[in-house]
């Protein structure tokens, strides 16, 4: 017998990153990337974060707030989220020049929290620019709510969410009591794409901007991370390397055997 | 000044992750070159008699944390406990394997403790008596040197990174009185494919892509056992439905760096590069010339892979047989 279904209030914590077919080009500053010919998108988990809000409202009713810490670029980015269908955005705006790390962001974004009624948070796993894979967690931990991360199956009954989490060989069913907060993981969703009306609704809806002083705090204390880029470098660049050359399969395989057990060593 | 360690270790039923050794060495190389302490801490049931083995890698004391409400991995109850044992040993470094487990546990410790941290490093050194942490972002395509102000400086190391050393510790073993305190989080079950080596941790990655033409992955299955090591996929492969998403190799999948990579029908898109470019040996297999792999492998082979790799393996495995009679 099935529990109850309720409506769940849901904030989707949501990033704007350069798409992943950008090549990244470091900045003169040596500790910053150029941002001039950047395509920028919703980080790829946090659009799994929005659709799996949106289909937890369709089936049992509720709102999907978007929750995003970053310049006024933003909005561009929670505008696409409310075009799929997002009730309405929520914009901290913190200056491009006032770099945030993952504690900083999380900081912001539970302060942020503390005045919005919720239920449920998703976040993606991790953001695919800094890679920190610690916002979420990091959140539910100032908000003191349990956090459940890497989940590609979850289901809400009677105030209580189980999740079935990836982890490194295989998933682990979880469950804990709402309010928490999960982070999504590949698998979970296909997310939706925003259609032509929901673009023209999306224009219509509201979008807060706030500043950190405005929700309490101090940009000069919580604005300063714990943790400094010092330098920025491109990976060492791998060279082409032989092509193998023979006249049959068998020719070819023999050769790469014996390169890679004599030379490489890694046979 | 010197540095004392924790190094925090990861057991799955009773075995440590390859991992766990990469950061004690780790720990053992931060806490010699600052002359302080290198311990562990051991999280789980009924795993007292496997946490000697953490000495040889040069464990001073190992903090052995048994209780049975630790048996599964919980989020609250693993950050409780753990966060109790730094508030009682503060150290000035944390270091763990950035697991799926790993990464959690330092997320929300970090937020805990008010405390920096670096997450998913592949080196780490000092410089005039800063610890700086390498780590990659934008999905392998840039590498960050950062610095971590406060303490305790928490560093998440990626697995395969950094080497194994055994040193000598003096390894010995002391119980922690465990309080997990408030929790939320329950285990209801699990569902764990044992025997299969993780692909973030696995010597040998074999990934197939969207020239595998279909869901059959017979051959790559067959290489990878054939090589002990694990399937990986590409994007296009996964989107397909071909493959888990739990195989997904690239910049919105899982980073490996593997001795030895062998894309099999790969073309060599920048996210599937950015997330197997820091392999050590990579084999390309690919019947289009012109794949965009092949600008990045050590070993470049335009074949069918249908054909190829079965020959490969015949290969392979007469070379093994006959090495093994040569003695």
């Amino acid at each position: 017998m099935k529990g109850k279904v309720t409506k769940v209030e849901i904030v989707v914590l949501l990033k704007q990153v350069p798409a992943t077919e950008s090549i990244i080009g470091i900045a003169a500053d040596g500790v910053s990337i150029k941002k001039d010919d950047i395509k920028w998108v919703i980080n790829p988990y946090d659009e799994f974060a929005v659709e799996e809000a949106l289909r937890i409202r369709e089936a049992q009713g509720g709102s999907v707030s978007i929750l995003s810490v970053g310049s006024e670029k933003t909005v561009e980015a929670i505008r696409t989220a409310l075009a799929m269908g997002a009730d309405k955005g929520i914009l901290i705006n913190v200056p491009d020049k006032d770099v945030c790390d993952g504690l900083t962001t999380a900081k912001i974004l539970s302060a942020a929290l503390k005045e919005i009624p919720f239920e449920l948070i998703i976040a993606g796993q991790r953001a695919v620019d800094d890679d920190n894979f610690q916002v979420g967690a990091a959140t539910a931990e100032f908000l003191d709510i349990p956090h459940i991360s890497m989940v590609i199956k979850q289901e809400i009954i009677d105030g209580k969410i189980t999740c079935h989490r990836t982890v490194d060989g295989g998933t682990v069913v979880l469950e804990t009591p709402l309010p928490a907060l999960f982070t999504t993981q590949r698998g979970i969703n296909e997310p939706r794409y925003a259609s032509l009306p929901g673009i023209m609704k999306a224009k219509k809806k509201p979008i807060d901007m706030k500043t950190m002083t405005d929700i309490g705090l101090d940009p000069e204390t919580v604005g300063k991370p714990l943790t400094k880029i010092v330098s920025l470098k491109s990976p060492p660049e791998r060279k082409g390397g032989i092509m193998i050359e023979g006249d049959s399969a068998q020719e070819k395989a023999a050769k790469i055997v014996k390169i890679l057990h004599e030379e490489e060593k890694v046979l | 000044m010197s540095q004392n360690v924790l190094a925090i270790a990861e057991q799955i039923e009773g075995v440590f992750r390859k991992v766990t050794f990469e950061a004690l060495s780790e720990g053992r190389r931060i806490a010699d070159q600052s002359g302080g302490e290198l311990n562990a801490l051991v999280l789980g049931d009924n795993i007292e008699n496997i946490s000697k083995e953490l000495e040889q890698f040069g464990a001073d004391r190992i903090i052995v944390a048994e209780n049975s409400a630790l048996s599964e991995y919980l989020p609250d109850a693993y950050g409780n406990v753990i966060a109790d044992v730094i508030n009682k040993e503060t150290p000035e470094v944390v270091i763990l394997g950035a697991s799926t487990q790993g990464k959690d546990i330092a997320a929300r410790l970090s937020a805990r403790l008010n405390a920096p941290l670096a997450m998913d490093c592949v080196a780490i050194r000092f410089e005039d008596n800063n610890l700086i942490a390498t780590r990659y972002m934008y999905g392998g395509k840039i590498l960050a040197d950062v610095v971590l102000n406060g303490k305790p400086q928490i560093l998440a190391i990626r697995p395969n990174a950094m080497t194994i050393a055994s040193a000598a510790g003096t390894g010995a073993v002391e119980k922690f009185e465990v309080n997990t305190g408030k929790t939320s989080v329950k285990f209801i079950e699990k569902h764990l494919d044992t025997g299969k080596v993780d692909l973030t941790e696995a010597d040998t990655v074999v990934s197939g892509g969207r020239g595998m033409g279909g869901p059959d992955f017979a051959v790559i299955e067959e290489l990878a056992q054939v090589l002990e090591g694990a399937v990986g996929a590409s994007r296009s492969a996964v989107d397909e439905g071909w493959r888990s998403s739990s195989d997904q190799v690239g910049q919105t999948g899982k980073v490996v760096s593997p001795n030895l990579y062998i894309a099999c029908g790969i073309s060599g898109a920048i996210q599937h590069l950015a997330g197997m470019s820091s392999s050590n040996v990579i084999v390309a297999i690919n019947k289009d010339p012109a794949a965009a792999i092949f600008q990045v492998a050590d070993i470049c082979i335009v074949e069918n892979l249908i054909t190829f790799i079965p020959a490969f393996i015949e290969v392979y495995e007469k070379a093994q047989s006959e090495g093994d009679q040569n003695g």
